[in-house]
């Protein structure tokens, strides 16, 4: 009799144990916050510009865009910073590798994919000396870094102007039509789909009859795959699970063998490629360069990150997260214009969210670590 | 040839001027529990990184299986299958328990490129063996952020065990613990002896070293006092020699007077 009570009691202990640890699981995924602030954005947007247009195919294409923009560079921010450090040079690495791309093509005569090819290994060469000098002098990322965003953008200007004896580099338009790989960085995606969409009358056409939005950018492409490809990284590869390590406890992780070098120095490499991804859609979109470009995007990135449920100190976070933080901050700044708001709302609106995420992510990490 | 897993015979080992160990022997024998006992200062730290490769020795030889090596790097212990648990775990409490069970050499599935992580294999090993020891992972990809400080302890000694070692080195593995904890991870200790692997339990508490160890090694200012063995030896004999029982004596009369003063 009393084993078998004790036996009934054991299981409805069991029970009890598994509910909480269920909820446990689904409040300790990084993602959460961004995830149902996605949510509250669109709902907050659904109402307030439901019939603006916001939500046209122009319009989401418009707000996705940005989204995917700042999504490139903050997923690369999201890896480097669960690895345990910051890059306050993406913006900077921006503009620079803008103008590794416009300057070979138009001075020097290179073809545009041998400029785009050389913007990209210039990429690895700033990365891998944001990493290197990190991880052999032991120093904060964070002071290493602003360095290199000075040193880049100095140099940026300085050899722009000493080259051209300006600030911008203009026409590249002529050089991306003809070009082997531009498409890769600029090309509208689905347009067959589009344009039959317009023919039905189901998106919004311009005179001319073909449609208002010409099909899906190729940084929104970049943005999905770069997004599922890091989660991929992180969650089941051997890669993953040393950036976890390195960012939770450097020391802990190389005693038991993992390369934690290695490991953040390719995550700085990485960042500073996900820069010149970035440096590519722009500078070909626009079709010129300008040393300026990308000016503050480290910090977006790094709230987007933030917002995405990355901890500042290391060692926790998500890819899914950082793109949904990007998707909120792209759906906010163009979706002001909708609205009656004034636009110099947007910052305040953007630190407020920083903060929030903060503190939502610091009850998160206490409930991960603390002792039951 | 006898039958140690490890000998480590006259290890010396100076810092400049310093003498941190002089002429320290010690044999660990497969299924004993050697427990190395000393003060603070007495050179432990300085035998463990030298016993598993962090620090050359400067004087003497160390013999594993019967044959004479040198450990140029932790690596290399690790490879003869010495491994050292140290007091910090080398866990992550952020990361779940099989990922941290796996850090560093995680199992693999599928081919070049496409190889991934397997954790669905990752975790049945990671709950299966936390399991053997008697603690229930519900899910192991809780963090261990959330697991007791013993829990922590017998998971980053299981670990050890599982990636192939023949001798743990155990760094103070109950000096944060309180009594329960304490004694479910030297009931651990004990069953990983049992099962065949040499063990040396560094401790400065008597009270854990008595009841488990087959033999004892007392350190004192970089030399050893010697390696008893149980049989041999009382736990208030093992108390005196480890705190230095001049100085324990010392100490009483010490007080005494500072009793005497005050009363005045």
């Amino acid at each position: 009799m009393s084993v078998k009570s004790k036996s009934i009691q054991n299981k409805s202990k069991d029970e009890r144990l598994r509910k909480v640890s269920n909820l446990k699981v689904l409040l300790n995924r990084p993602e959460l916050g961004a995830l149902g602030g996605s949510v509250l954005v669109f709902i907050f947007f659904g109402i307030v510009a439901g019939d603006t247009g916001m939500f046209s195919a122009y319009g989401t294409i418009n707000f996705l865009e940005v989204s995917a923009n700042l999504g490139i560079i903050a997923i690369a921010a999201a890896l480097l910073m669960i690895g345990g450090e910051f890059d306050l040079s993406v913006g900077s690495m921006i503009g620079f590798a803008g103008i590794c791309i416009a300057i070979p093509a138009i001075y020097w005569g290179w073809p545009l994919w041998s400029s785009i090819l050389f913007a990209f290994s210039m990429a690895v060469l700033v990365g891998y000396a944001n990493g290197i000098l990190v991880v052999r002098t032991g120093l904060p990322s964070f002071i290493v870094t602003l360095a290199m965003l000075f040193i880049l953008r100095g140099a940026t200007l300085a050899l722009t102007r000493l080259i051209t004896g300006r600030t911008q580099v203009p026409g590249l338009r002529v050089l991306i039509e003809n070009d082997p790989i531009a498409w890769i960085f600029s090309a509208d995606a689905f347009k067959g789909v589009f344009t039959w969409l317009g023919s039905l009358g189901l998106i919004a056409l311009r005179q001319d009859g073909t449609p208002l939005a010409t099909g899906i950018p190729a940084s929104v492409l970049w943005w999905v795959g770069m997004t599922i490809f890091a989660t991929w990284l992180l969650m089941k590869t051997r890669y993953g699970n040393w950036i976890f390590a390195s960012g939770g406890d450097k020391l802990g992780a190389r005693n038991v063998g993992v390369p934690v070098g290695r490991v953040k120095i390719s995550l700085f490499i990485g960042t500073a490629v996900a820069a010149t991804i970035y440096a590519c859609v722009q500078v070909l979109d626009a079709g010129s360069a300008d040393t300026m470009r990308g000016f503050l995007k480290e910090l977006e990135a790094i709230v987007a990150a933030v917002v995405g449920g990355c901890l500042l100190t290391g060692g926790y976070g998500s890819a899914i997260g950082a793109a949904f933080g990007a998707l909120i901050f792209g759906t906010v700044s163009m979706g002001i214009y909708y609205t009656d708001v004034d636009t110099d709302w947007f910052k305040v609106f953007l630190g407020a969210m920083m903060l929030i995420a903060v503190i939502f992510n610091n009850f998160i990490r206490r409930r991960v670590t603390e002792n039951k | 040839m006898s039958n140690n897993l490890v000998e480590f015979n006259n290890i010396s080992k100076f810092f400049g001027s310093v003498i941190a160990l002089k002429d320290v022997t010690m044999h660990i024998k497969k299924g004993q529990i050697m427990c190395l006992l000393g003060d603070n200062g007495a050179g432990k730290s300085t035998l463990i990184k030298t016993l598993s490769g962090v620090h050359k020795p400067d004087e003497g030889e160390i013999i594993v299986d019967g044959k004479q090596t040198v450990f140029d790097s932790p690596r290399d212990a690790l490879d003869l299958g010495i491994a050292t648990v140290y007091q910090d775990l080398a866990l992550v409490s952020l990361m779940s328990v099989t990922r941290n069970f796996f850090m560093g050499r995680e199992p693999m599935k599928g081919f070049g490129p496409f190889k991934t992580f397997d954790v669905n294999k990752a975790n049945s090993i990671a709950s299966e063996r936390m399991g053997q020891i008697g603690i229930d992972v519900r899910d192991p990809s809780q963090a261990v952020g959330t697991m007791s400080g013993g829990e922590r302890q017998c998971l980053a000694i299981s670990r050890a065990i599982y990636f192939g070692a023949k001798v743990l080195i155990l760094d103070e593995p109950t000096s944060a613990l309180g009594v329960h904890q304490a004694s479910v991870v030297l009931k651990y200790i004990v069953k990983a002896a049992a099962s065949g692997l040499g063990v040396i339990l560094i401790t400065h508490n008597v009270h854990h070293a008595y009841p488990v160890g087959n033999s004892f090694t007392i350190l004192n200012r970089g030399r050893s006092m010697g390696t008893f063995e149980k049989k041999n030896l009382s736990r208030e004999k093992l108390l005196g020699m480890m705190a230095g029982g001049e100085e324990l004596d010392k100490l009483e009369v010490e007080l005494k007077e500072i009793d005497r003063t005050n009363k005045n």
